[in-house]
């Protein structure tokens, strides 16, 4: 019974972890911009594809691993240089939809570049299950964990030690404010999609030699990455984390102990239920407009 | 001046063979060319299927018409990409009977975008061959409709018939939620008391899923379960067997005929090991014996495609091979396009070899296929090997 409740645990936290990193993303660009990024999903496809076929080159794992998350970087930048920088004048929401069409032309480009089926990564210390008090766990899952927790840190000394990470966070708290005090938005808003970017990248190369990678699997991981950001609250990075380990960790639960065919739906039921009391997700600022 | 001389040259020459080109086309265009409408999922999440179907269909069409054609008339392929969405295939089955005006429609390369064009094809009366999987397809016999690959129904018989043998008879289910997957599961349901098999579990997972460790955790903790059968299709089976030897499950795994490519391999990687499924004799062309009266074509199929396309064969390009050719050899046999004269040739297919067996179609078995189509394969160091029946 024990063994159970365990794996179920762990299997929660594994794909909680990769929510997580996705809901970090969709914070980092919203809070400099307002924005919500639909084509974070994407970055993750573009981290686990990119990995593959550099690994398909002749590459060692981990030079890899940072080609690909250059690669997501890089193309977050241009995303943000080309498309959404370009219009940052317009209505948010114009915005929005401009990530939309991006999201849906990235996964076009990559039928192109790269191909429609499903690849697989090698894991990074082997298939061989750990056995843990009757449950078991792949060193994958465990590297999903420890590398979040390491982003993480990095992400809090970035955003409280360094200059940039602290005209970041001035900027989502007044944007009016920071341009008046000489941060340059603009910059701020490019740093943003290169970060959520690589963060995106980070998760897609973590969790493909777990569930694969094809070119769309963006679509699935942005949209729970989005229900988890949403839950913990939008913009906040505490929640975002907490949001994406309470979502996967309600799915294989519900999936465990209730029912496989509604686990989705007890997951976003109960998502539901926490935005009925606490409408700005668990650890979202509670805004007041003021008149 | 050498320069443009030369150029003027090579562009006369070029005119010449030009129109020579045009010439000896003359005959043949007089005769309008045979019009083989497709619709295919060559995008989407059953791309892998769509994929081989339509380089399939292409590539045999170039090679009739190579040969002279079929009735002394060239063969032209009208294809779009459904993307796996029977809305779509709904509309393009519209577009390619009253705008392209085809005399053939093959594909639909799922169950739900075919069930989408059954009423359109049944109302216009026009030959339809499917390259989808289900049973629903052809039973209740529909007089226009048609289909080359064995049925799930089928893929649930042979895996019973061969847990009978190995006398296994508590099976626990783990199904996606795809319509393959449902379809599947419904048809194991159905026919296991036929064969003395308890269901004992049955589990589902979503399309998208990432993880199947908490279902599989349960059928793990479920008493009596003696074997596992994943009804499933896509990326998930691979998931489901790498998960299953995560948890350390020590019975004995089926998959069905859906993942039966090269690609569930080398996803799944070691964990496929010992891994059962049926498939066609395609994917085991050079294990097959020499005497296997299947041998020759699912060797040269498999030959032509890789030839080609520098990729391994799937059973799905197979299937768009038999209709292709049970269809040709209709129009052939009708001497003509007539649309009704060809609808009643291909329900005369007798005998017909194709990549997926033997196919005696009639009135009514719209498929044609018996279990003798289907091999039990078993994955052993990274490959297909025969299971002796």
């Amino acid at each position: 019974m024990s063994g159970e409740w365990l794996q179920f645990l762990a299997g929660g936290l594994t794909i909680g972890a990769i929510y997580a990193l996705v809901a970090l993303g969709f914070s980092i660009i919203y809070n400099a911009s307002h924005v919500i990024n639909f084509a974070q999903g994407e970055f993750v496809m573009i981290g686990g594809m990119s990995a593959v076929s550099f690994i398909g080159t002749g590459l060692p794992m981990p030079l890899a691993i940072v080609g690909a998350v250059v690669a997501a970087g890089a193309v977050g930048l241009l995303l943000e240089w080309l498309a959404v920088g370009r219009a940052r004048k317009a209505d948010v929401v114009t915005l929005i939809i401009i990530t939309i069409g991006a999201s849906i032309f990235l996964r076009g480009l990559a039928q192109l570049i790269w191909d429609k089926s499903i690849h697989a990564l090698p894991a990074l210390s082997g298939d061989h299950p750990i056995a843990l008090f009757g449950a078991t766990v792949l060193p994958q899952s465990l590297w999903v964990l420890g590398v979040t927790v390491v982003v993480v840190i990095i992400l809090s000394w970035f955003f409280n030690r360094t200059l940039l990470g602290k005209a970041m966070l001035a900027t989502s708290y007044n944007r009016l404010a920071a341009q008046l005090v000489g941060i340059e938005v603009r910059q701020v808003l490019l740093a943003s999609f290169g970060l959520a970017a690589a963060l995106g990248a980070i998760a897609g190369v973590l969790i493909a030699p777990i569930t694969f990678t094809s070119y769309d699997i963006g679509i699935m991981l942005g949209l729970k990455g989005f229900a988890a950001a949403i839950l913990g609250g939008l913009g906040s990075f505490p929640g975002a984390i907490l949001g994406g380990l309470l979502l996967g960790l309600l799915e294989n639960l519900g999936a465990g102990y209730v029912s496989s065919a509604y686990k989705d739906v007890i997951a976003f039921a109960l998502i539901l239920a926490v935005l009925f009391i606490r409408p700005d997700g668990i650890l979202g600022a509670r805004k007041s407009d003021r008149v | 001046m050498q320069l443009f001389k030369s150029a003027r040259a090579a562009l006369y020459a070029a005119g010449t063979v030009f129109a020579g080109a045009l010439v000896a086309a003359a005959p043949a265009q007089a005769q309008e060319p045979i019009r083989i409408g497709a619709f295919l999922a060559v995008t989407g999440p059953a791309a892998f299927l769509g994929d081989p179907e339509q380089k399939t269909l292409e590539m045999y069409i170039e090679r009739l018409n190579a040969a002279g054609g079929v009735i002394g008339r060239k063969l032209q392929l009208v294809s779009y990409d459904s993307g796996g969405d029977a809305e779509k295939a709904r509309t393009f089955t519209k577009r390619l009977i009253e705008q392209d005006k085809v005399d053939l429609i093959i594909g639909g390369t799922s169950t739900g975008e075919t069930m989408a064009a059954v009423p359109l094809v049944e109302q216009a009366q026009i030959p339809f061959i499917s390259l989808a999987g289900a049973v629903v397809i052809v039973e209740p016999v529909k007089k226009w409709v048609f289909k080359t690959p064995h049925t799930d129904r089928m893929a649930c018989e042979k895996i019973f018939t061969d847990l009978n043998h190995r006398k296994l008879n508590k099976l626990a289910l783990i199904s996606g939620a795809g319509g393959f997957d449902r379809s599947m599961r419904a048809e194991c349901l159905k026919v296991a008391p036929k064969y003395g098999i308890e269901i004992v579990a049955d589990e589902s997972y979503g399309a998208a899923d990432t993880d199947m460790t908490a279902q599989l955790t349960k059928i793990k903790g479920t008493a009596g379960v003696q074997a596992v059968l994943n009804c499933g299709f896509g990326q998930g089976p691979a998931i489901v067997t790498k998960n299953y030897r995560q948890l350390g499950i020590t019975q004995p795994l089926y998959q069905s005929h859906g993942v039966a490519s090269k690609e569930f391999i080398k996803l799944a990687g070691g964990a496929a090991e010992g891994v059962r499924l049926p498939a066609a004799a395609l994917l085991v062309a050079d294990i097959l014996p020499a005497n296997d009266p299947q041998k020759p074509v699912v060797t040269a199929y498999s030959h032509d495609y890789t030839a080609r396309y520098k990729s391994d064969v799937s059973t799905f390009g197979g299937h768009a091979y038999d209709a292709l050719m049970i269809a040709t050899e209709a129009i052939k046999r009708a001497g003509s396009t007539d649309k009704a004269k060809v609808r009643d040739e291909i329900e005369k297919t007798k005998g017909f070899m194709g990549t997926g067996g033997a196919f005696n179609m009639s009135p009514t078995e719209h498929m044609g296929l018996d279990l003798t189509a289907f091999r039990m394969l078993e994955v052993r160091n990274g490959n297909w090997t025969l299971v002796k029946d």
